[in-house]
């Protein structure tokens, strides 16, 4: 579905992704892990189309990913770290304006806000202004924004941040469903526990190079053999624990 | 799928910006408290009447020269005279409440009566005294007071009434043939204040540009498969019709409540004002271009609109600046769209005096816009 294929960016002269290569299938989440500076933004920014690889390619569905109007782009969907809502509008009129950018429009578009909407739980409030909104309910609308295209490919760049843990569970519970109906999910993270139970395959990547990409049980077996079973620990064997500032 | 997107983004902008309290009465409101005053402190209309200069006239004298004297000024169009002693004129004059104070001393009349019929002798002396700060009223009292004071002594002493070899006309020109033309300070204060008030709006919505960045709403927009061509379009429009708002309202305000009139060429004011409105538009984009951050493209780009506004003469008319001035403020765009706003609206002229001040701001938009999409930071890593 998606395949990172040895993609390259600097900005000037900091190499932030080095020859990274990685896959991510339907129906299946991959964990984007790395300490802070490791090059996570920057490589789901180049997949998301926000940056253009010096080198290498994105691939979407076997077809690389080139310019701004690219179709592809329809099939991936971005969830940003960010709250990327205007607090002013209402959820609705929020919603209206992130599914006109991707050409819809009538029926279409209200069908699909409706279905984003009662995906997170948030039907019921289409009409309140976001700024009423508690900081999960937020964040489970910045997801709905980039579902709301019906994309095959979500990129969800730390979705849970700063959320209480019943908005957690409802993500979690949303991403599950995700899967369930065949869409590929990429999730960058700094909560192990959340890539412990959702991830189908992680891939760690420091200094801009992955330096592991295998299931949970792969990593246990290939980083700590004999030792202690936990990604953290796998985490902090493969990119060390010196300070990322 | 481009023109969904580019609609959605000017509706999203409109809605915004109309939802945001302090943003409307920055746009609407202000300008028009602001113009009106200063339509108000620099002479209202000229269909009211020419403005008067005011004056305080003490008559120690008492007799019927000075009398005479009096009235004649009192009945003077240039003059609005409140009659008082001499300590209260001078201390008017001294806090700056009045800009002349004339004192006609004791025996005044008699003393210029003899002085004339004997073209001799002491004369005696009127006194006037000003305020600093008004040396232009001082010198039209002086020349209207001499008017009435050889008029009333002439008149005293049996002189034949001396009369000037020539007639003056005078007459404030406007373009012939328009109907409502005539200076009106309310016209070029709207004008200019509507100016102003419509680069504020601009700049805050360069400015909320920068926040969208902030705010990774930049990220969804640009994941979004719409042309850069398509972005930059529907950020202009939504300037333009947001700038073009704020001065068509501060504009029909000043129809209705001044009196200001479109006394040339209506379709010459509305190429001025969306020329202006465009220009407006990529100054605004220019701030998301080379802005920073929202808090640092605030003070800078509040500062530059403000010596647009002020070198353009939308403060104060470009004539009373030096000449060198005047020159130099032909580079300000402010200045090409406060002329055409004047010459469209008071002085009455027609579609050809609009033609110079739009192509000029078509060129400035054009030019701020080029700049922008050259340090436009498109990228988001």
């Amino acid at each position: 579905m998606l395949e990172v294929r040895n993609v390259r960016k600097s900005f000037g002269s900091l190499v932030a992704v080095d020859d990274v290569s990685f896959a991510v299938e339907p129906g299946k989440l991959t964990g984007l892990l790395g300490p802070n500076g490791a090059g996570k933004t920057t490589t789901v920014s180049m997949i998301a189309g926000l940056a253009r690889p010096e080198k290498g390619s994105v691939l979407v569905s076997g077809k690389a990913l080139s310019g701004d109007t690219d179709p592809l782009k329809r099939k991936i969907g971005l969830v940003p770290q960010d709250l990327a809502l205007y607090d002013e509008l209402s959820a609705r009129d929020n919603l209206r304006y992130f599914g006109a950018l991707y050409g819809l429009s009538g029926q279409a578009l209200e069908r699909a806000m409706h279905a984003a909407l009662t995906l997170v739980g948030l039907a019921d409030r289409a009409g309140d202004r976001v700024k009423t909104f508690s900081g999960g309910m937020k964040r489970r609308l910045n997801l709905a924004a980039g579902l709301l295209h019906d994309p095959e490919i979500l990129l969800l760049d730390e979705p849970t941040v700063g959320v209480d843990p019943q908005s957690r569970n409802a993500i979690f519970d949303n991403l599950e469903e995700l899967k369930r109906r065949g869409k590929a999910l990429l999730y960058t993270t700094h909560y192990m526990e959340e890539v412990e139970r959702l991830a189908d395959r992680i891939v760690i990547i420091d200094h801009g190079k992955v330096v592991a990409d295998d299931t949970l049980a792969g990593l246990y077996a290939g980083v700590t053999p004999g030792g202690a079973k936990s990604l953290e620990s796998v985490f902090l064997t493969l990119t060390g624990r010196s300070l990322r500032d | 799928m481009a023109l969904t997107a580019f609609l959605a983004m000017v509706r999203k902008d409109l809605r915004l910006f109309l939802s945001d309290r302090r943003a409307v009465i920055v746009a609407f409101a202000v300008p028009i408290f602001i113009g009106a005053f200063i339509g108000a402190i620099t002479g209202g209309s000229t269909r009211e009447g020419r403005p008067k200069v005011n004056v305080a006239l003490a008559d120690q004298d008492g007799g019927a020269v000075s009398q005479a004297i009096v009235d004649g000024a009192r009945a003077d169009d240039n003059l609005n005279v409140t009659v008082t002693s001499e300590a209260d004129a001078r201390d008017r004059v001294e806090k700056g409440t009045i800009a002349v104070g004339v004192i006609i001393p004791r025996g005044f009349g008699d003393g210029s009566t003899r002085a004339l019929r004997e073209q001799g002798g002491t004369r005696p002396e009127l006194a006037i005294v000003y305020d600093p700060s008004r040396t232009i009223e001082v010198g039209l009292v002086q020349g209207v007071m001499t008017q009435h004071i050889m008029q009333a002594v002439a008149r005293a002493a049996g002189v034949p009434r001396q009369q000037l070899p020539f007639g003056v006309s005078t007459a404030a020109l406007t373009a012939k043939n328009a109907p409502y033309a005539g200076y009106n300070s309310y016209a070029h204060s709207f004008a200019g204040m509507g100016i102003q008030f419509l680069l504020f709006s601009a700049l805050n919505l360069g400015i909320e540009m920068l926040v969208e960045r902030e705010r990774g709403l930049w990220s969804r927009l640009r994941s979004a498969p719409i042309s850069r061509f398509t972005i930059v379009g529907g950020k202009i429009a939504s300037m333009t019709i947001i700038s073009l708002m704020t001065l068509l309202v501060s504009f029909g305000f000043a129809m209705i409540a001044f009196k200001v009139r479109i006394a040339g060429s209506l379709a010459g004011f509305l190429a001025v004002s969306i020329a202006c409105s465009m220009m407006a538009a990529g100054f605004g984009l220019l701030i998301a271009a080379l802005g920073n951050s929202p808090k640092t493209a605030r003070g800078v780009s509040t500062l530059a609109s403000l010596v647009m506004v002020m070198l353009g003469g939308a403060w104060v008319p470009t004539f009373v600046f030096p000449k060198w001035m005047q020159q130099v403020t032909l580079v300000v765009p402010v200045r090409w769209a406060v002329d055409g706003l004047d010459a469209t609206t008071w002085r009455g002229l027609g579609l050809s005096s609009a033609v110079m001040p739009t192509v000029i701001l078509l060129a400035f938009a054009a030019l701020f816009t080029a700049i922008s999409l050259a340090r436009f930071r498109w990228e988001e890593a």
